[in-house]
């Protein structure tokens, strides 16, 4: 570890501080519905969408009315992605000629990225037409971002408003996240990244000439190597390569903005041409935040209690920081495995440590800070593989999605996830002191913390479910790449990314079988919808409430009392859950790597 | 429910047009005109051929040149075919496999300490660059294999090294292929031994 990656982390976390309060400002205006100085250029692309989908702006949705139209619009904009997956080698922009999608990874795609998870069991770059990956998966990546934002502003919305029955206009908030909050940013936010050197294009792949004809090992049709009689693999010279191209940085931009995380490469963010530059990378990391970070100001500012949205930040922080220094750590220590002639110390020509599925320009630094961040987020990108992390490294991504992805979170889905959390932190204080809880001046009463029960509960019921099919099935453990505890992580790290919408991956799991883009498809579109729709029962419930004025027995949600006891509810919730299933993978591994064990 | 039916069709369509397709094409088309190296590649060409891109590895295994990091892109430096081991950090595959590099290039270079990005595979497979410190560890090969000075080698080296961004961004690191390009057209190998 030095003194500069601190600095990098801290700077980092500044740079979010710095943005909460204007964005959290900006979103309450546009969702209340005032005047903001973007209005003039928006405005009218905003009454025309309503005009030709016939939404009457000013119609007041109940919160059923509200979750039908949410499911509505996630179903057929699912359908059509399906669509227009396998039909792909009939439409626009594919010079490649790629060929249609097969069904079960179409399904498995579709779910994943209406339900912004973002999980991909394929390659972008030898799968996925140009017309695809902007009509279809970064088209998404709006929507189902704009989505998670209108769940989380109408969570707040039932804190603020008062006895009244509905709880706002599904199209308003979709198209006002969509308009105002998305696009303007995302498309000054890809030009800049074009000037660190994303590509935008949407030429075919070139074709390069190499400078140093380069040895292969031959291979077979089926992609296996041919080998000879005594065992020794054939060679094969190539003097080309293809370098693939793409729309990249319109896909880039909004993949991290709206925390989706689905790379247009299979290598992610750590690909050249989507992250060339510790700079793009900063960009980048400041998008997965800042949204999330700006929804804590926009609960307080709704509410009317700025300093409670404050201490929620502030939670949020401490845990952020907590697991980024536990990553950091433990990938600056290595792998105690390797040979000793290798130098894993760091030194001003190296950044040593364990090196594994990381790129230089990064170094350790900046890709634990990455997949802290990713994973504190529902966005899943990456930076470096997750797979190769030691154990311990690779356990806090995991943990941080096992935590619900409440550290920041996901656009949207951090929010309404925290307040959760938050419903439960109060109702375990006015546990302990005997009185009704009230949160932000509204009783919490037995279906509100039933639903928010509920909530909890699906959670783990799927990952720990699913993920103990596959360990004991023959389908399931022979997708695994990294025998022993290990294995079991893979599987883990597997549902829990998908039931929590984040879509990173200990990505030598092959997961591209019947088995996992099926179970992994319904485990997403549990992990989402199942999600939003008590949140949503828990919003109506909360709008239709009187306002119950702060007493001496309230306890009050503005103190660092307050952010000691959300942390410990977060904290204590994950870790009974989740314990057991963490001890058998990576605790354990961790014990045998210490005791020079390998597999 | 029907009347949110259609509208769930319609705006659909609408915002696929806007956010799907004008989108992407008006940043394509913005990208071109202010930024049209970066847009399309940062290509390298020599006589008229593409050669490669500044920010994407190649292979580089000959012992006049400094060698890129592993890959595991598609069969090593496929840039149609990102990707990574995806080794954990107890897989004897990996532990066997960096035993193995370690053997051959402590022949090389007896003595001195491998750098830990040079028998580690990087996370794209297409990572354009090495440490300082395993450029270092190249230097007297590359040296030896040019006929030049390895004071001559760790100049173009320094030359190449890019410092942190802004001073304390990121790493500081070595572009391997603008480097043996430049060794290429200032020292360039004799054509039998190629």
């Amino acid at each position: 570890m030095t003194a500069n990656g601190w600095f990098q982390i801290a700077f980092f976390l500044l740079l979010i501080l710095a943005v909460t309060k204007p964005m959290g400002v900006f979103m309450a205006r546009v969702f209340n519905r005032e005047k903001t100085f973007m209005d003039p250029a928006l405005r009218p692309i905003e009454r025309l969408l309503y005009r030709v989908t016939g939404v009457d702006e000013n119609h007041e949705m109940r919160w059923t009315e509200y979750a039908v139209a949410m499911l509505l619009f996630s179903a057929v904009s699912m359908l059509v992605l399906y669509l227009m997956q396998r039909a792909q080698a009939f439409l626009p922009f594919n010079p490649q000629k790629l060929a249609g999608v097969a069904p079960a990874l179409a399904f498995n795609t579709a779910a994943s990225f209406t339900t912004n998870t973002n999980w991909q069991n394929y390659s972008g770059e030898t799968t996925m037409s140009y017309f695809t990956q902007m009509a279809g998966l970064a088209y998404h990546n709006f929507v189902s971002a704009a989505v998670g934002i209108a769940v989380a502003i109408v969570f707040i919305r039932g804190l603020a408003w008062r006895e009244v029955e509905t709880i706002g206009n599904f199209w308003v908030d979709l198209v006002r996240s969509c308009l105002w909050v998305l696009l303007p940013f995302c498309i000054v936010g890809a030009l800049a990244l074009v000037s660190q050197g994303v590509v935008q294009n949407l030429k075919p792949y070139d074709t390069v000439k190499l400078i140093e004809p380069q040895q292969v090992q031959k291979a077979d049709a089926n992609g296996k190597p041919v080998v000879r009689p005594d065992g020794k693999p054939v060679m094969d010279k190539v003097t080309a390569r293809t370098i693939a191209q793409g729309p990249v940085a319109s896909q880039e931009i909004i993949k991290e903005w709206g925390t989706n995380g689905g790379g247009f490469f299979n290598a992610n963010s750590a690909h050249p041409f989507e992250n060339p530059t510790p700079l793009s990378n900063l960009i980048e990391l400041f998008c997965i935040f800042a949204i999330s970070a700006g929804l804590t100001y926009t609960l307080g500012r709704m509410t009317g209690s700025p300093r409670h949205g404050w201490a929620v930040w502030a939670a949020m922080a401490i845990l952020f920081f907590v697991g980024v220094s536990v990553t950091y750590w433990a990938e600056a220590r290595g792998n105690p495995l390797l040979p000793g002639g290798v130098d894993q110390r760091v030194s001003a020509a190296q950044s040593g440590g364990n090196m594994e599925g990381k790129e230089i320009r990064f170094g350790i630094a900046n890709t634990a800070l990455w997949a802290t961040v990713t994973t504190d987020a529902s966005c899943g990108a990456i930076n470096g593989w997750h797979d190769s992390f030691t154990p311990l490294g690779g356990m806090v991504p995991l943990v941080n999605i096992m935590l619900s992805e409440v550290i920041f979170g996901g656009v949207g889905a951090g929010m309404y996830g925290v307040l959760i959390y938050i419903v439960l932190a109060v109702f375990i204080a006015g546990l302990m002191v005997g009185r009704t809880p009230e949160y932000l001046g509204k009783k919490i009463e037995a279906y509100d913390v039933k639903m928010a029960m509920l909530v909890v509960l699906v959670f783990p019921l799927v990952i720990l479910g699913f993920s103990a099919i596959s360990a004991v099935k023959g389908f399931g453990t022979s997708s695994i790449l990294n025998p022993g505890p290990h294995g079991l992580s893979e599987i883990l790290y597997s549902f829990t990314s998908q039931a929590g919408n984040n879509g990173s991956a200990f990505a030598g799991l092959n997961t591209n079988t019947l088995w996992y883009n099926t179970a992994g498809g319904i485990t997403m579109l549990v992990g989402r919808f199942l999600m939003i729709l008590p949140m949503l029962a828990i919003a109506g419930s909360l709008a239709r409430k009187k306002y119950v004025p702060a007493s001496r027995g309230t306890f009050p949600v503005t103190t660092p009392l307050f952010t000691a006891l959300l942390i410990g509810v977060i904290l204590i919730v994950g870790a009974l859950t989740f314990f057991p299933a963490l001890s058998l993978g990576p605790i354990l591994e961790h014990l045998l790597m210490a005791a020079g064990k390998t597999f | 429910m029907k009347k949110n039916l259609v509208t769930a069709v319609l705006m659909t369509i609408a915002t696929t047009i806007l956010l799907g397709i004008v989108y992407p094409l008006v940043v394509t088309g913005i990208a071109r005109v202010i930024f049209p190296d970066e847009a399309n590649g940062q290509l390298v060409q020599r006589n008229e051929r593409i050669i490669g891109s500044r920010i994407l590895g190649q292979a580089f295994t000959g012992p006049g040149y400094f060698h890129s990091r592993r890959s595991a892109a598609g069969n090593g430096y496929d840039a149609a075919n990102s990707g990574g081991t995806n080794l954990g950090p107890t897989n004897q595959k990996l532990i066997e496999r960096v035993r193995e590099d370690t053997a051959s290039l402590q022949a090389e270079n007896p003595g001195r300490p491998i750098p830990v990005d040079l028998v580690t595979a990087s996370a794209s497979g297409l990572d354009p660059h090495i440490s300082p410190a395993t450029a270092e560890f190249q230097i007297p090969r590359v040296a030896r294999e040019r006929g030049i000075t390895e004071e001559q080698t760790r100049q173009l080296v320094v030359k190449h090294t890019v410092g942190r961004q802004f001073g304390f961004l990121g790493e500081r690191r070595v572009n391997v292929l603008e480097l043996n390009l430049e060794l290429d057209s200032n020292y360039p190998l004799k054509e039998t031994k190629r």
